[in-house]
């Protein structure tokens, strides 16, 4: 091992090295020009992502416990763009809410600190790696939740979501101990090759599937979700349903794909009846909220049980659309929580009735909106309808037809509250609606970024059979 | 390992431990209370994976470093929360889970 192999982990060293420069930033930046943080936590971190897609080379290091390809190098990358859209749609809530109060440094300290943890999460090479990673994702996750300190629902949510998390990680490692039980070592590598359908190993499979389907937030396990995203600023609200919620279903799928790959007739019952809860359970309380975090909630949760539609297949062509529809999604679900970010942010007002008239007063920010949620609920010429079809299109090719009739009907019940949204901005009129508003530069630009996204990624086919080809590696 | 214990009766009283952290996370009406059975469940796979790695395998030692990782984590986990508590306690003067309702349904 030489210096060089070291370079295999250049995302992490230069996310690393963008953190001990900000720490540096706050030390010598005097008090009165706190504002430059945001701009330079921005364009450094954009610097990051431009040299994120670089390639690399497939290695593994520490005897293992870090391995890196290229679809796990295509997968940092977009995670850093799902971060640079958010901190560009963020940065104005920095700018106004944060950095008067003296705490935007930490701000970037921490989201960075969990992306990092994501890093780590989804290149691990064994379980000790991988549940550091998963903690070290989740902990400043807990506390940016609570970063509204003198508002009583922030520190609601954070605690929530710290005591369930907490709760999921050691479920998580009752199975991982029991999957070490019967395998005698923690290394993936090492348990494919021993690992066998006994008792014991199926108990520690699916504890071990409670604590990241908790991170995902699918059924059985996703309470938490819609009061700490309501109670949390809406940055971190975002943060949790796209950057978080992205990276758990993919460690989530290299799981189940390589190491968990023998018991494949135990878990797919398991997943297909959780996809069936999740989309039915998140569709249904959608359709009766009125707040728009709560809302976006409840669809992210909806969202998932379509995600799990191509985990349930176990081939390439369902590596493949995951990764493909979790980059619609993170694009779609970022110009939906920008809006409402930018709302609530001139306006204060998070609720579903306050948008009416909305296209009269803003119709770039309604066109931005109706974009989004046209994307999420899947119609035609936007990105989301070509993510939702690859999806059913994997589950259906494994012969999970039943599975996929219920999914078209859910994006049916879909339809009809994301529409509820646009019918409000669009057909409603209000003697109050929100005044007319300029967003600043950040704003524009991370909402410009999300509709390109929207509007080019499902049109733009070699993308897709870029991700197909680099998804041959966990098969 | 212990003369004279076999690794099921340690493999018992960790199981219990779990679902007794499991129960008290569920009926505990105590924020201060629901993280302590948060800890019991995370002491519990860090009994099980010291065991597992003595009886079972133990050439290596991997299970042992694993545990070491766990306490620390939890550790800051537990910090992390208690202060979220304190923050919570200042506002409405209350660690009690019937006073974090506000956000429902």
């Amino acid at each position: 091992m030489t210096i060089d192999s070291f370079l295999i982990m250049r995302h992490e060293i230069l996310l690393l090295a963008i953190i001990l420069l900000l720490v540096a930033g706050e030390i010598f930046i005097p008090e009165n020009k706190k504002n430059s943080m945001v701009h330079l936590a921005i364009f450094l971190f954009g610097l990051h992502t431009v040299i994120g897609f670089l390639p690399i080379e497939e290695d593994s290091m520490f005897g293992g416990s870090f391995h890196t390809n290229d679809l796990i190098h295509f997968f940092k990358s977009v995670l850093n763009v799902g971060v640079l859209i958010l901190l560009l749609i963020s940065a104005d809530w920095l700018q106004e809410k944060i950095v008067s109060q003296n705490r935007g440094t930490e701000f970037f300290i921490l989201m960075f600190s969990s992306l990092f943890g994501m890093y780590f999460m989804i290149s691990a090479g064994d379980f000790l790696m991988f549940y550091l990673g998963l903690e070290l994702s989740t902990l400043p996750v807990a506390a940016l939740a609570a970063y509204n300190i003198t508002k009583r629902i922030s520190s609601e949510s954070g605690i929530k979501f710290i005591l369930s998390s907490a709760l999921a990680s050691g479920v998580s490692l009752f199975g991982m101990s029991m999957l070490y039980a019967t395998s005698g070592s923690i290394y993936f590598n090492d348990i494919i090759e021993v690992i066998a359908p006994s008792n014991l190993t199926l108990l520690g499979a699916v504890l071990f599937f409670a604590g990241l389907a908790f991170k995902i937030s699918l059924v059985p396990f996703h309470f938490w979700t819609a009061d700490v995203y309501e109670g949390a600023p809406i940055s971190i609200a975002s943060y949790l349903s796209v950057i978080s919620k992205g990276a758990a279903v993919f460690i989530l799928m290299i799981l189940l794909f390589t190491v968990l790959k023998p018991l494949i007739h135990a878990w797919e019952n398991i997943v297909y009846s959780i996809a069936l809860a999740t989309m039915f359970i998140g569709n249904l309380f959608a359709l009766r909220q009125q707040n728009m975090k709560r809302f976006l909630a409840f669809s992210s949760i909806a969202q998932a049980g379509f995600i799990l539609l191509g985990l349930i297949t176990g081939t390439q062509l369902g590596t493949a659309t995951i990764v493909y529809f979790v980059l619609i999604y993170i694009c779609s679900n970022l110009a939906a929580f920008g809006v409402v970010q930018s709302i609530s942010l001139q306006t204060g007002k998070e609720n579903m009735s306050d948008y009416e008239g909305l296209y009269r007063t803003n119709p770039n920010l309604s066109l931005v909106m109706m974009l989004a949620l046209f994307s999420l609920a899947g119609i035609p010429p936007v990105a989301g309808f070509f993510g939702k079809f690859f999806l059913f299109t994997a589950a259906a090719s494994e012969g999970y037809y039943l599975l996929v009739f219920f999914a078209v009907v859910n994006v049916i019940i879909s339809l009809y509250y994301y529409l509820l949204v646009v019918r409000a901005m669009f057909l409603r009129k209000s003697d109050h609606p929100i005044p007319f508003f300029k967003n600043n530069l950040y704003m524009r630009l991370g909402l410009i970024l999300t509709v390109i996204g929207i509007l080019v990624l499902g049109l733009y086919s070699p993308l897709y059979d870029y991700i197909y080809e680099l998804s041959s590696v966990f098969n | 390992m212990i003369p004279g214990v076999t690794i099921y009766e340690i493999l018992t009283v960790t199981s219990i431990l779990f679902f007794i952290g499991v129960y008290g996370f569920i009926t505990r009406k105590n924020l201060i209370s629901i993280l302590i059975s948060v800890e019991l469940i995370l002491n519990a796979s860090v009994i099980n994976f010291v065991v597992i790695n003595k009886y079972l395998y133990p050439d290596m030692l991997q299970g042992v470093i694993f545990s070491i990782f766990i306490i620390a984590v939890a550790a800051a986990e537990t910090a992390l929360a208690v202060s979220i508590i304190i923050n919570l306690y200042r506002q409405i003067s209350s660690v009690e889970v019937k006073d974090i309702e506000t956000m429902k349904y």
